[in-house]
C-alpha cells in the first residue's frame, strides 16, 4: 500500500527518458513518436525497470549513502544523520578488526572454493561413468543443499564441540588430544572453512556434472583409441573443455563464499574474539548482533564486499573476452 | 507533503534493512490500525507489542492484555515478535511515525530507544514509581528520566545438582565466596563428577553471564582493565584451566548451559529465574545458591526482564487511554499477576513481592537475587552500555580461548570500549 506512489514516480521516469529522446522537434512531432504501439513497449518494460529500480539501485544507493552519513540510531528514526563523507570507510580501515577480517575473508573464501571445486570436480568425473546406484549416490550428495542451513551449521557445531562432539571423541578413542576445534583462535577458522567446504560440494558437483555431460563422448572414444589413459584424458580432454564451466563456478563460488555470514554466526558468532570473523560477520554484527545497531559502519564493510566481488567479476568478464578473442 | 514523505522513508528503511542482512517485513499494519483509531479515545483500539511470541491469541497472557484493554474501554490489538526483532520493529515504526500505543520491550533497549527521542517519560504519563525498586528501575533511566516501567523482573544465580554435591561432600550453604566455590569445584571434580558451566559467548549473552562475577569483584564497567576486572576473568580462566569448566563454555549460548546442566552431569550452572519450572521437572534434586561476590556476599547479577514502555504518538490524546492500560499491568496485584502467568518473572515492588513469596515460598531465594541485582544500563552508562558490552564479551573470549591473558584481553578492551563510546 504504502510503496505505490514511490512506484508511480518512478515509472514515470523511464517513460520520460524513452519519450524525449527521439522527441528533438517539438510539439506534433513528439505525440506521434508514443503512438499506442509505442506506449505498449514502455508498459510492458515498465515493471522490469521498476523492479530493477526499486529492488536494485535503490537498495544499492541507500547504502552507499547510509555508509556516508553517521546513522546514530538517533538519527535513523529522526532522519537527520550528518553527511560525513568517507568518515566510516577510514574508521573500518583503520580499526584493529580490519586486518583481521580481511585476511580471514581471503583464506576462508581461497580455502573454501579450492577444496569445494576440486572435491566437486573429482566427484563429477566419478559420477560421469554411471554404475549401480550412481545416480542414488549423486542424489545422496545433493544432501547438504537440502538441508536447512541452521540445521546444518548447528549440527557441525555440535560435532565439533570441544567435550562432547563426536570428532574428538573418535580423534580420543584413537589417542589423540582433545582438540578445541570451535574455541581456540588456532582452529575456529578452519573449523568453520571445512563446514563451509562440505556445504558447498554439492553446488559444484551439480555444475560441474552438468558441464561433462556437453563433452561429446567421440572425445574420449577417439584419445583412447591413440591410447591415452585415465589421467591423460582427464588433463587433456576434461579439464580444457570444462574450462567455461568452471570459470563460472569459481566465480560464484566465490561470490557466495564471499558473502557467507550464516554458517559462522551459528557456529561460532565470529568468535572467539576475532578468529572466525570474516567481511561479512563483521558488518551484520556492526548492524545486528550488538544492543546498539551502527548502521553506516555495517554498510561500509557492506560496499567493501560488494567492490572486491565486483572486481572478481570484470577480472572473470576480462578474461571471458580474451578468450574469446584468441 | 507530510504524507509523501513518510512514504519515501518507510521505503527507505525496508530497503536499507534488506541490504544490510535482514528481512525488512516492516510493512505498516502496526500504524493502520492506530490511525484508524485516531481520536475517539475510548472503545477505540490499541496496539501492544511484546516479545512473547509463546504466548497464543489463546494464551493466558492474552487474556490478561485484553482484560487492561477492556478496563480501558478499548479494545488491544496485540502483536508479538522475537526480543531482537522487536527493537528493529520498534525503530522502523518510530521512522515511519506509526508506533504502536504500548512496548515490553527488553530492559537495555529502552535507554536505546529513549535516546532517538520515541518514547515517552513516565513523568510525561504522570506515573507513579515510586513504589518500584530503584536498582530494577534504573535500567530505564536516560540523563534522570525514566522511561519505562519494569513489569517484572528476573535474573542470574547458581542452580546446582544436589545428588552431585552430597555425593562429592559438598555443603551447598558453604559456598560463600569465590574461594569457597572454587574449592567446591576441586571437591566435585576429585569426586569425578564435572563442576560448572556457564555461557561464554560473543553475545550479549555472554557479557550477561560474566557480570555477576565482574560486579562481584568490585569492578566498574567505566573501567574494564581495572585489577578487580583482572581478577574476575582470571578466575574463570582458572576454571578452564583446571578442567573444572568445560572448554566449549566459550560458544555456549544460555540454553545450550541448561541442556548440559540438566544432562545430570554438571553439579553447578550459571542461569536465569525463567528455567525455574524446567529445574524443579529435572530428573536429579536441584537447588540454587546466590552467586557469591569476591569476598563474600551476594553479587549484584544483571537484571533482565521488560519495562513496560509508551511510545511518543502525534495524536496526544491517545495517552490518557494508553496510561489507564499502563497502570493496570503496573498495581501490586498486576505484578503478580503477571509473575505467575509467565512462572519467571519476579514483581519489582516489595508489596508485589511480599505477595509473590506468601504464595509461592520457593521463589524466596530469587527475590534476593533480584533485590540485589542490578541494571546494565545503569550508573548512567545508557546507550554507551551495548558498545562497552561488546568490548567486555570480546576480551572474556580471547582471554578462555587463550588469544591474550585476561589482563592484555581486559586492557583491549578498555581501549576499544573508549573509542566507541568517546
Amino acid at each position: 500500500m504504502s510503496s505505490t506512489p514511490t512506484v508511480v514516480g518512478s515509472r514515470h521516469e523511464p517513460r520520460g527518458t524513452a519519450g524525449t529522446r527521439p522527441a528533438v522537434p517539438p510539439g506534433r512531432r513528439r505525440r506521434r513518436t508514443l503512438n499506442p504501439s509505442q506506449w505498449a513497449a514502455v508498459g510492458f518494460a515498465a515493471p522490469l525497470l521498476v523492479y530493477l529500480a526499486v529492488f536494485y539501485a535503490y537498495p544499492l544507493w541507500r547504502n552507499i549513502d547510509l555508509s556516508l552519513h553517521d546513522y546514530t540510531i538517533r538519527a535513523f528514526v529522526q532522519g537527520d544523520a550528518e553527511f560525513v563523507g568517507f568518515e566510516n570507510y577510514l574508521e573500518i580501515f583503520g580499526s584493529s578488526t580490519f586486518p583481521t577480517a580481511l585476511l580471514n575473508t581471503g583464506l576462508f573464501t581461497i580455502g573454501s572454493i579450492v577444496f569445494q571445486f576440486s572435491i566437486g570436480l573429482a566427484l563429477a568425473v566419478f559420477f560421469r561413468s554411471s554404475f549401480r546406484l550412481s545416480s542414488f549416490l549423486r542424489a545422496l550428495f545433493l544432501v547438504p543443499w537440502l538441508l536447512p542451513l541452521i540445521v546444518s551449521a548447528s549440527t557441525w557445531a555440535w560435532m565439533l564441540n570441544s567435550d562432547n562432539g563426536i570428532v574428538n571423541s573418535v580423534i580420543q578413542a584413537f589417542g589423540g588430544e582433545q582438540i578445541n576445534w570451535l574455541t581456540s583462535p588456532d582452529t575456529a577458522l578452519l573449523s568453520v572453512t571445512i563446514a563451509n567446504i562440505w556445504l558447498g560440494i554439492p553446488f559444484n558437483l551439480v555444475i560441474l556434472y552438468s558441464g561433462l555431460q556437453n563433452i561429446p563422448g567421440e572425445v574420449y572414444e577417439a584419445s583412447s583409441l591413440d591410447g591415452a589413459g585415465p589421467w591423460r584424458q582427464f588433463w587433456s580432454i576434461t579439464f580444457p573443455l570444462l574450462r567455461p564451466v568452471s570459470a563460472i563456478t569459481i566465480l560464484l563460488g566465490l561470490i557466495y563464499t564471499l558473502k557467507v555470514v550464516d554458517v559462522i554466526w551459528v557456529m561460532t558468532t565470529g568468535g572467539p574474539g576475532d578468529a572466525s570473523t570474516t567481511l561479512a560477520i563483521w558488518s551484520y554484527r556492526e548492524a545486528f548482533g550488538t544492543g546498539m545497531p551502527s548502521f553506516s559502519p555495517a554498510a561500509a564493510v557492506g560496499n567493501l564486499l560488494i567492490v572486491i566481488a565486483l572486481v572478481f567479476g570484470f577480472l572473470h568478464l576480462q578474461l571471458q573476452r580474451r578468450q574469446e578473442a584468441s | 507533503m507530510q504524507h509523501h514523505r513518510r512514504k519515501h522513508t518507510t521505503l527507505a528503511a525496508t530497503a536499507a534493512l534488506a541490504v544490510v542482512g535482514v528481512l525488512g517485513a516492516c510493512s505498516s499494519d502496526g500504524g493502520a490500525s492506530s490511525d484508524e483509531a485516531t481520536g475517539d479515545a475510548p472503545g477505540g483500539t490499541y496496539t501492544w507489542w511484546d516479545p512473547y511470541p509463546q504466548h497464543e491469541g489463546s494464551s493466558d497472557w492474552e487474556g490478561r492484555v485484553q482484560q487492561c484493554g477492556e478496563q480501558a474501554g478499548v479494545t488491544i490489538e496485540r502483536t508479538a515478535y522475537d526480543t531482537t526483532a522487536l527493537t528493529n520493529q520498534a525503530l522502523l515504526a518510530a521512522q515511519e511515525g506509526t508506533s504502536p500505543d504500548v512496548i515490553l520491550l527488553d530492559n537495555p533497549a529502552v535507554s536505546t530507544l529513549a535516546d532517538t527521542g520515541m518514547l515517552t517519560t513516565v513523568h510525561e504519563f504522570g506515573l507513579d514509581t515510586s513504589a518500584i525498586d530503584a536498582n530494577l528501575l534504573d535500567a530505564g533511566v536516560l540523563e534522570g528520566d525514566a522511561y519505562g516501567i519494569p513489569i517484572g523482573a528476573n535474573t542470574l544465580s547458581l542452580y546446582y545438582n544436589a545428588e552431585i554435591l552430597s555425593d562429592a561432600g559438598v555443603d551447598p550453604a558453604s559456598i560463600t565466596d569465590w574461594d569457597s566455590l572454587t574449592s567446591a569445584l576441586a571437591q566435585v571434580d576429585e569426586a569425578g563428577h564435572r563442576g560448572i558451566t556457564f555461557a561464554g559467548i560473543g553475545t550479549e549473552e555472554g557479557s550477561f553471564q560474566f557480570l555477576p562475577w565482574f560486579w562481584g569483584s568490585g569492578a566498574d564497567l567505566t573501567d574494564l582493565a581495572s585489577p578487580e576486572a583482572v581478577e574476575a576473568l582470571e578466575l574463570w580462566k582458572g576454571w578452564l584451566d583446571e578442567g573444572y569448566a568445560p572448554n566449549s563454555v566459550i560458544n555456549n549460548s544460555q540454553n545450550t548451559v541448561w541442556e548440559e546442566f540438566l544432562t545430570g552431569d554438571f553439579a553447578f550452572a550459571e542461569n536465569g529465574t525463567w528455567q525455574v519450572n524446567s529445574a524443579a521437572e529435572a530428573e536429579f534434586e536441584t537447588g540454587i545458591v546466590q552467586l557469591p561476590g569476591k569476598d563474600g556476599g551476594v553479587a549484584p547479577a544483571p537484571t533482565g526482564g521488560e519495562f513496560i514502555v509508551a511510545p511518543v504518538q502525534s495524536d496526544t490524546a491517545r495517552y490518557d487511554v494508553t496510561r489507564q492500560i499502563v497502570e493496570c499491568m503496573t498495581t501490586p496485584e498486576g505484578f503478580v499477576e503477571t509473575a505467575n502467568t509467565f512462572a519467571y518473572y519476579i514483581p519489582p515492588t516489595a508489596e508485589g513481592q511480599e505477595q509473590l513469596t506468601a504464595e509461592n515460598a520457593d521463589l524466596e531465594p530469587w527475590v534476593e537475587a533480584v533485590q540485589n541485582a542490578k541494571g546494565r544500563t545503569s550508573d548512567n552508562l545508557g546507550t554507551d552500555y551495548p558498545k562497552i558490552s561488546e568490548a567486555l564479551w570480546t576480551a572474556v573470549q580471547n582471554a578462555l580461548s587463550g588469544a591474550a591473558t585476561p589482563a592484555e584481553a581486559l586492557e583491549a578492551a578498555q581501549a576499544n570500549a573508549e573509542a566507541a563510546t568517546s
